[in-house]
């Protein structure tokens, strides 16, 4: 089997209907985005409005068949989406919109998967504190056949070394990937800050923020549907598997950089220490909302520290938390949780730190 | 014999081509560093707010070292600063490509960086007003490791065909040669000609006239472009300075070399007097010019023995050869043919000033 799906049809044909003029018809679509049933799968469908909307609170309610998703059972199936972010839709482009939604039963009642409610909660509790989050998703790109992109069929690359921030055919895999996806969140407005290639080949990294309280999740969910479209069109799958390959191959995780406006501010390196030993006091809490079988990454190889200690230092790749080396120089700024594996819900784990920095005596 | 892992470039380009409303000023700035190896180029992107004004604008970032080996895991952060902005050919609009040099968390440039000592000896000899024009040699090879256009598991006729050639059985390449060349007018490098070389599917690109440390960082992004370009392309370019044994050309870095005196009326006695200070350095200068040059520097395929030092007008068999032109009317340039494919040019370059300029 071909590395790139066989299913893949004209996309010029497409472009031609695409790019039929509406002329004044005000009519645009609107992609409704949820999170499905097991936390980590991302849902759409579409919607037509008669216009477009000034606001996300004029966008519509609406709702889904949520006993295909594992969300609901069968005889009372509907699930309520309340708008809450929307961005510029980079597919079908003109004044189209994607819109992340979050997830009610016909009550009114958040969904048990529904992580967004309850963190806007925290996050409300916080807000004197703002909160910023940038988050370093790191993500592999597999091939239609299940084999990691621009690995020999059947075997394996050249150990690690040279692909990390690399170029050349032989050492960078899946580029336009990369490109279209950073060009497609740009467009959208989502707040893309950057990319790289990682250090397994076929892995790479891209960074979201600094975003403020719940848009970080916004901006990252939106980011990952982005990706899978895009990896659709190519032909790819883009997987957020924390430890897709067993072996001397990194795995993939979310570090996320945290710091509030105490710790931005002159002295704020007090803030950060403070912040820091709160979390090292609740170590375990924080590992079971850090993802699924993170315990398969997080070994103490491979620029982790083992999952079960708590470290911090500065500049230290190997420890839980490290704290950057011109936060040290300035005495503020910020630091980065490297624990979090690449298939963490951002808004449970944003929530969390906030839940236990801000909101924890530490007692 | 091209990589199996090319995706539709066609797509990603609907995507490149999105228009970013006026208001939305953000730009990609690529930031580009030399890696442990000293031959390994790395690069990975930043957003920034707005188009910077002049390269002193560009923030610092930083890197993880330990990835290149140039840190260790546990003091891992390696300082990047930009040095000289080009266009970026492959994402257009604003979007630029930074070089950048290297330092430890201390400021202290790391042990593989090179354009911090060039300039300081650069920033020594500004009123001579040193011009470089290097010749780019390189080897196309496919995603197989097989050279381009050779045949599956054997060897082309003999060299003889190939230099400056035209057709499907002399040139392998040439949209590689030619994108390059085009991406790198658009970035802004100094590119000042190709031509086919005598291997099959090697090639040459010139990079000048650049005064001081600019050389360096022309070159240096145009071996980024050319491999990137080739990255698209899904072959791998190769400056290794003799990818084949045998009865088939090397791959150099041919440098051409002037100061304001050498281009002034009767520059030639200057010229000779660079050349008598090169010959008494030989050595020095052979150890910085690139790492396996001993296989390429034999005597034959028009290079002069590693081991020996020689200068004449118009002799591609010695190490120096000072253009016919250059004697004729009594000033000029010389060209140092003793650097291979892979120098580094912030070395090679800083070295030629220190040894004619400062000694």
């Amino acid at each position: 089997m071909s590395a790139l799906s066989p299913f893949l049809l004209d996309r010029s044909v497409t472009d031609k209907f695409l790019s039929l003029d509406l002329k004044d018809d005000p009519r645009i679509q609107a992609e409704y985005i949820w999170i499905g049933g097991s936390g980590e799968d991302i849902r759409s469908k579409t919607r037509t409005l008669d216009a477009l909307p000034s606001k996300v609170e004029e966008y519509p309610e609406w709702n889904y068949d949520g006993s295909s998703t594992g969300q609901a059972p069968g005889h009372n199936s509907e699930v309520i989406m309340i708008a809450r972010a929307v961005f510029k839709d980079p597919f079908r482009g003109g004044n189209n919109v994607l819109v992340m939604t979050d997830t009610y039963d016909n009550r009114g009642k958040a969904l048990p998967t529904n992580t967004r409610a309850p963190a806007v909660k925290i996050f409300d509790q916080a807000k004197d504190e703002k909160p910023w989050f940038g988050i370093e998703q790191e993500y592999t790109i597999f091939g239609f056949d299940g084999h990691p992109y621009g690995w020999p069929k059947g075997g394996f690359p050249a150990p690690q070394g040279p692909y990390y921030c690399g170029v050349g055919a032989d050492r960078a895999f899946g580029r336009d990937l990369v490109e279209a996806h950073y060009k497609a969140c740009l467009y959208a407005g989502v707040k893309i800050s950057g990319i790289n290639a990682e250090v397994m080949p076929g892995q790479w990294e891209y960074q979201v923020g600094p975003c403020e309280g719940v848009s970080i999740g916004d901006h990252m969910w939106i980011s990952r549907y982005i990706m899978h479209r895009v990896a659709e069109m190519f032909g790819v799958v883009v997987s957020f598997h924390p430890k897709p390959i067993q072996g001397d191959w990194n795995g993939a995780g979310c570090h996320t950089n945290f710091s509030t406006q105490a710790m931005r501010d002159e002295g704020g390196m007090k803030a950060i220490i403070t912040a820091v030993e709160k979390l090292g006091k609740k170590h375990k809490e924080h590992i079971d909302v850090y993802g699924k079988h993170n315990e398969l990454r997080l070994t103490g190889k491979h620029e982790t520290a083992p999952i079960s200690s708590f470290r911090y230092g500065v500049a230290d790749r190997g420890a839980s938390i490290r704290i950057p080396t011109q936060a040290e120089k300035d005495g503020k700024g910020y630091f980065e949780d490297r624990r979090p594996a690449s298939n963490i819900d951002p808004y449970v784990v944003a929530s969390k730190i906030v839940d236990t920095v801000c909101l924890w005596d530490g007692k | 014999m091209t990589s199996p892992f090319l995706l539709d470039h066609s797509i990603t380009k609907r995507f490149l081509s999105l228009p970013l409303p006026a208001s939305d000023t953000r730009i990609q700035a690529e930031y580009i560093w030399i890696g442990g190896s000293g031959e390994d180029l790395r690069s990975k992107t930043k957003t920034l707010d707005s188009l910077p004004s002049s390269v002193g604008e560009y923030p610092e970032w930083n890197y993880d070292g330990s990835s290149t080996a140039q840190a260790p895991g546990h003091n891992s952060e390696v300082i990047i600063i930009p040095r000289a902005v080009f266009r970026d050919p492959f994402r257009g609009g604003d979007n630029v490509l930074v070089m950048t040099d290297t330092y430890d968390n201390k400021g202290v440039p790391l042990p593989t960086n090179t354009r911090h000592p060039a300039n300081v000896i650069f920033d020594k000899v500004l009123d001579h007003k040193p011009w470089f024009g290097l010749e780019q040699e390189y080897t196309i090879f496919g995603f197989d490791a097989h050279p381009y256009g050779w045949p599956k598991g054997g060897f082309p006729a003999p060299q003889g065909p190939y230099y400056c050639g035209v057709g499907a059985d002399r040139a392998f390449g040439r949209d590689i040669v030619e994108a390059h060349y085009k991406a790198c007018l658009y970035a802004g490098v100094n590119i000042s000609g190709i031509n086919a070389e005598v291997m099959p599917g090697q090639w040459e690109y010139q990079v000048g006239p650049c005064e001081g440390i600019s050389i360096g960082d022309h070159m240096w992004v145009s071996r980024y472009i050319m491999h990137r370009i080739a990255e698209m392309f899904g072959v791998v370019v190769s400056f290794h300075p003799k990818p084949i044994q045998g009865d088939w050309n090397g791959a150099g870095c041919h440098t051409n070399f002037s100061t304001k005196e050498m281009r002034e009326e009767g520059g030639i006695q200057a010229i000779y007097a660079a050349i008598d200070k090169l010959s008494k350095k030989h050595q020095e200068h052979i150890n910085v010019y690139g790492k396996h040059n001993e296989l390429r520097l034999t005597g034959k395929h028009e290079t002069a023995p590693i081991t020996e030092f020689r200068a004449g007008v118009a002799d591609r068999g010695a190490s120096i050869r000072i253009p016919s032109q250059a004697a004729r009317e009594g000033k000029g340039y010389f060209e140092d043919r003793r650097p291979a494919s892979n120098v580094d040019p912030y070395v090679v370059a800083a070295k030629l000033v220190e040894t004619i300029c400062l000694c």
